[in-house]
């Protein structure tokens, strides 16, 4: 790796961590799992002059679960999810996002909250948060703000994070019947189709469900038509599951690349719904 | 203790424990005192004119020592261009100055060379050089290219390199007879080989002894040495390439790359050592790549199955310039296009095409992956044709056991084989029978199983130096020390085939030396005897048969020695169980280190007898050998995504006698890796203006190990008369045998929908399209 000259400091606070961010403005940038952002450094596409280490800074790691509710420090590694059995239980969606994301060495150096402030239109998470409905934690200088995942992801590579905020933590509501569906790139590993369900049943049938799909369009989306057409469904009925789930990309400027098309992707982005559907069911 | 024979156990492999603990030395483990960086300004665009080069801001960067482009290496006195070893009629050879000249012809092509004291400050002054180009037309689609202009070299005013025609056998009666005549357009897709190790060298220039030292990551130590001192006016004895851990080639390295000779250059002009470490982006770009042809292939037949002949015209894509053997490799394409089968007329046309992209040359499998391609895909679009079996289509074709040695049409003549030994044993294994009833089931559920089967045979063991663009011969050195232990030299470089075991493993037999007391040196100018080096499933083939010839002096020698202290006659002694005895009498013996010893000391040696027990042979193959097999692949195809899974692999290949079973099934599990990469994901490709599109691991789909699946490998062992081991190659038979017989399998699994060809790589989205109901009810063809 032959990155440009850069410098690099590990606060032992937030309060260190805002006052480097001050200090060297646009050119500083955080390093949380560095798993997206030293790939960019290598082929000098990132040229940080300042990167500012998130690793000494306590009480951003862990998962907790209270009153049915669960939160997950920022800086909680993607290996760490992948071995929670809490998560499991509480949340298999997040679970088996983070069991599909990367391979073991990313796994186990990567992070949630630096996947996530990335805001790359292939992050796992990011479809999972959506589907949570979870709530983002955001600290700031003038002390911390709350934001809900559906309006933190504005665009490509773009959130709501300013360049001076550090995001501490995601929580959201213990949800049992859900599920992480992914059709991977044959290459990098990122999701064509991500596709994140949560369900609320009503005996065999659906009486709620939020689906997030990530890596379809610039940003991850919830796919509002599909989750009013699945109320009332019974998934053991193939045909009326899969009517309800047709058209989950509509309306999305849909990506294109040599390993899906357009077409090829939004027709994907169907199927993987309704099997994450499925195995949502499956819990 | 009972003797333990060595040859044909699994042993594992003696290499291993310093690469997965870390302890081997590749090229960028060696430091030197007072070793500069090198990085390259590489051309942006696949075709241009290069108006200016400034170096004035890059010099100005803190460490940097040098910097040059082609106009320096002009005015110190440089005008060479690199070396092509390939000789076809007619080639056209276009200079390829190491340093673009004038013009840059594909994105990567290096312009200039900065040297600085770290790899960072080379990089970052790489970019502060101001390089003005002026776009030329580019020229990517090899087709096009063969038509006319734009041209990748206007000096010679074609893009067409080289045509080789062939017409042999009566072509014309074959298809003037034929029931039917088969027609296909077959692409096979340029690839990236992706070695682990990238291009790596250090080159340090000793005034004192005027002596010029390059560490390479190469498979052809001292053909590279040769080469180097030509390019750079040195006396080749003051030239030394040391290959040292090799971190894979797949026949990317057995080249000559003009960054090699660059360190060079720059080492003896700085007086100081100078290394280049690729990046991987770099190696994606400049690397060679693989295959890349479009053939247009018919098949002539009769009713029952018979092949009449085969008719090809077939384009190569060479890329912008001619690299080592880059002209020479497609031509074994039309030459092996007739496989195991008796095909007795054929008519190709071959035509080498420039174009404004990195040249290609060998890489695993080197042009037979693309004849065996051709035509088991043929066959089996013979065998839909006349919806017979593809086993029956195979069957009725082979060339029979009892027809060996087998002269084919193109003027290749087959060593040995048995193919319905190996298709038998490969339907047996797979359970063939079972597995169609199984696909006819499936296919009431909606499920598509597809079984494809390829049955190959490929040429390798390079081999006969009349028949090779280099030396085919190699070479063997075994020195008996004076404690016993055996040092062998061998000319061969392995880089992953493992013959630091294999060769010990036959050594410790024949001489009767424990194992661990054996070493094999190879990879270094000043200390191995001149060898031509790994490549071409060449190794063992033509390598360890000089090792085998060496054994045979040593033996003849240490038998006169034995002979001499038991005042008996050598013909009445032999090496029985790794000893010298008396014929009938096992009564007495003497080890070869005792024989060792004897020839050490000097005395009591027979009259005229040389002390020491050392010889070096070389081997010069009368023939290719001719490895076979017979592989099923097993798909199951989603038909709502496309996506292909492997359910079931079986591979039956045939490489002779196996000195090493562990050795030989990590060989064919790589290559199959490798072939069904090829089929389901591998794919290089250049955008219109000449980017390479697929140039990261982020795009370009090698096999991530859960993308595949536990292999079922088995034999048989057809011995081959051409080197004294009786063995063939296996290096390249995986990667040779495994791809068609994944495409055959996901066309059959697609034959329901009418499908009768679909290009590599078989993405599911192609797969799916192809699945889709057409508007009118009608599934596409």
């Amino acid at each position: 790796m032959i990155p440009t000259k850069f410098e690099y400091a590990k606060p032992s606070s937030l309060d260190e961590a805002f006052a480097l961010l001050a200090e060297h403005g646009p050119d500083a940038k955080l390093l949380a799992g560095g798993h997206s952002l030293i790939p960019m450094m290598k082929l000098r596409l990132a040229e940080p002059e300042m990167l500012i280490d998130l690793a000494g800074i306590p009480g951003l790691t862990g998962i907790t679960v209270r009153d049915g509710r669960v939160s997950i420090g920022a800086m909680t590694k993607h290996a760490t999810l992948a071995a929670s059995e809490e998560l499991r239980q509480h949340a298999p969606v997040l679970f088996e996002a983070a069991n599909a994301l990367g391979d073991p060495q990313v796994r186990n150096r990567g992070t949630i909250g630096g996947a996530l402030a990335n805001g790359d239109p292939g992050c796992d998470y990011a479809a999972v948060m959506l589907a949570l409905d979870a709530t983002f934690t955001v600290a700031g200088k003038g002390g911390t703000r709350e934001e809900a995942a559906s309006s933190f992801m504005v665009g490509m590579f773009e959130t709501t994070l300013s360049p001076e905020e550090v995001l501490v933590g995601v929580s959201f509501a213990a949800a049992p019947a859900s599920a992480y569906v992914k059709y991977a790139h044959p290459a990098s590993g990122y999701p064509l189709v991500g596709a994140a369900v949560v369900l609320s049943m009503n005996g065999d049938a659906i009486s709620e469900a939020r689906v997030g799909v990530t890596g379809v369009g610039d940003h991850a989306f919830r796919a509002g038509s599909v989750e009013k057409a699945l109320a009332g469904v019974r998934p053991s009925d193939r045909t009326a599951l899969e009517g309800a789930c047709a058209g989950s990309a509509a309306g999305v400027d849909v990506r294109s690349e040599p390993a899906a098309g357009a077409g090829y992707r939004s027709a994907m982005c169907d199927v993987y719904v309704s099997r994450a559907v499925l195995a949502a069911t499956r819990g | 203790m009972a003797f333990t024979t060595m040859v044909g156990a699994k042993i594992k492999r003696r290499e291993d424990p310093r690469l997965i603990t870390g302890r081997a030395t590749y090229v960028d483990d060696v430091h030197l005192v007072g070793g500069l960086h090198a990085a390259f300004v590489r051309s942006p665009y696949a075709h241009a004119k290069i108006v200016s080069v400034d170096f004035k801001e890059a010099k100005a960067k803190p460490g940097v020592f040098a910097a040059y482009s082609a106009a320096d290496l002009k005015a110190a006195g440089f005008e060479g261009s690199m070396p092509t070893a390939a000789e076809l009629p007619g080639l056209q050879k276009p200079m390829h100055p190491p340093l673009a000249l004038n013009e840059a012809r594909f994105v990567g092509e290096a312009v200039a060379i900065v040297i600085a004291n770290d790899p960072y400050a080379a990089r970052d002054a790489a970019e502060a050089v101001v390089v003005t180009y002026e776009e030329l037309p580019v020229v990517i689609d090899m087709e096009k290219a063969a038509e006319g202009g734009p041209f990748v070299h206007s000096e010679i005013g074609t893009n067409v390199a080289y045509e080789m025609p062939m017409k042999l056998g009566e072509v014309d009666e074959a298809f003037a007879n034929a029931d039917l005549v088969v027609k296909q357009r077959i692409v096979n897709q340029r690839v990236v080989p992706c070695p682990m190790e990238v291009r790596t060298m250090l080159a340090n220039w000793e005034p004192g002894p005027a002596q010029l030292t390059l560490w390479a990551s190469t498979q052809i130590p001292h053909l590279l040495r040769t080469n180097v001192a030509m390019m750079l006016g040195l006396n080749e004895t003051k030239v030394r390439v040391i290959a040292p851990e090799v971190g894979g080639g797949f026949g990317a390295k057995l080249q000559f790359y003009a960054e090699e000779f660059l360190v060079c250059w720059a080492a003896m002009q700085l007086g100081r050592p100078v290394k280049y470490i690729e990046t991987r982006s770099e190696c994606f770009q400049n690397m060679t790549h693989g295959r890349d042809q479009v053939q247009y292939v018919e098949l002539a037949a009769k009713k029952d199955g018979t092949v009449l002949g085969l008719r090809m015209k077939i384009f190569s894509n060479l890329g912008a310039y001619n690299y080592m053997l880059t002209p020479a490799i497609a031509t074994f394409t039309p030459m092996m296009a007739p496989g195991c089968y008796k095909i007795p007329a054929l008519e190709s046309h071959l035509i080498g095409v420039f174009t404004n992209t990195v040249a290609t040359d060998a890489y695993r499998g080197a042009g037979r992956p693309e004849a065996t391609f051709l035509i088991e895909r043929m066959m089996d679009l013979l065998a839909a044709e006349l919806q017979m079996d593809p086993v029956d289509v195979r069957r009725k074709n082979f060339i029979a056991e009892s027809e060996f040695p087998y002269p084919i049409v193109t003027g290749l003549t087959y060593d040995s084989g048995n193919y319905e030994a190996s298709l038998a044993k490969v339907l047996e294994v797979s359970d063939y029978a079972g597995l169609r009833a199984k696909q006819a089931e499936l296919r009431k559920e909606g499920r598509y199983l597809g079984i494809g089967l390829s049955t190959y045979v490929e040429v390798c063991g390079m081999g006969p130096s009349a028949a090779m663009p280099a030396p085919g011969w190699d070479s063997a050195t075994i020195r008996v020390e004076p404690t016993g232990s055996v040092t062998v030299m061998t000319g061969v470089s392995p880089h992953g085939q493992g013959q630091e075991t294999t060769f010990a493993q036959i050594v410790a037999d024949d001489l009767g030396v424990p194992i661990d007391s054996i070493n094999i040196i190879h990879g270094d100018t000043d200390k191995v005897q001149y060898g031509v080096g790994t490549f071409g499933s060449r190794g063992t083939a033509v390598g360890g048969a000089a090792l085998k010839l060496a054994i045979r002096t040593i033996q003849e020698k240490a038998i006169k020695i034995a002979a001499h202290q038991w005042e008996a006659n050598p013909d009445d002694l032999e090496y029985k169980d790794g000893k010298i005895t008396v014929k009938g009498d096992p009564s007495k013996s003497l080890t070869t280190a005792e024989a060792g010893f004897i020839a050490f000391r000097g005395i009591n040696l027979p009259a005229g007898l040389e002390p020491g027990l050392d010889a070096t042979r070389r081997f010069e193959p009368p023939n290719f050998v001719y490895p076979f097999g017979a592989h099923i692949c097993v798909v199951e195809v989603d038909a709502r995504t496309g996506e292909v899974k492997i359910v079931k692999y079986v591979a039956v290949d045939d490489c002779g006698p196996i000195i090493n079973p562990l050795i030989v099934e990590g060989q064919i599990h790589g290559g199959l890796a490798q072939g069904i990469a090829q089929a389901l994901f591998e794919e290089a490709v250049y955008d219109e203006s000449g980017q390479l599109t697929s140039g990261s691991f982020m795009d370009y789909a090698i096999p991530h190990a859960e993308q595949l699946l536990s292999f079922e490998t088995d034999h048989t062992a057809t011995p081959t008369d051409v080197n004294p081991l009786g063995i063939k190659g296996v290096g390249e038979a995986g990667t040779i045998g495994s791809t068609p017989a994944v495409v055959n399998a996901v066309m059959d699994a697609l034959a329901p929908f009418g499908v009768k060809h679909i290009d590599m790589p078989l993405r599911p989205e192609k797969l799916w399209a192809a699945m889709q109901p057409k508007k009118n009810g009608q599934v596409h063809a």
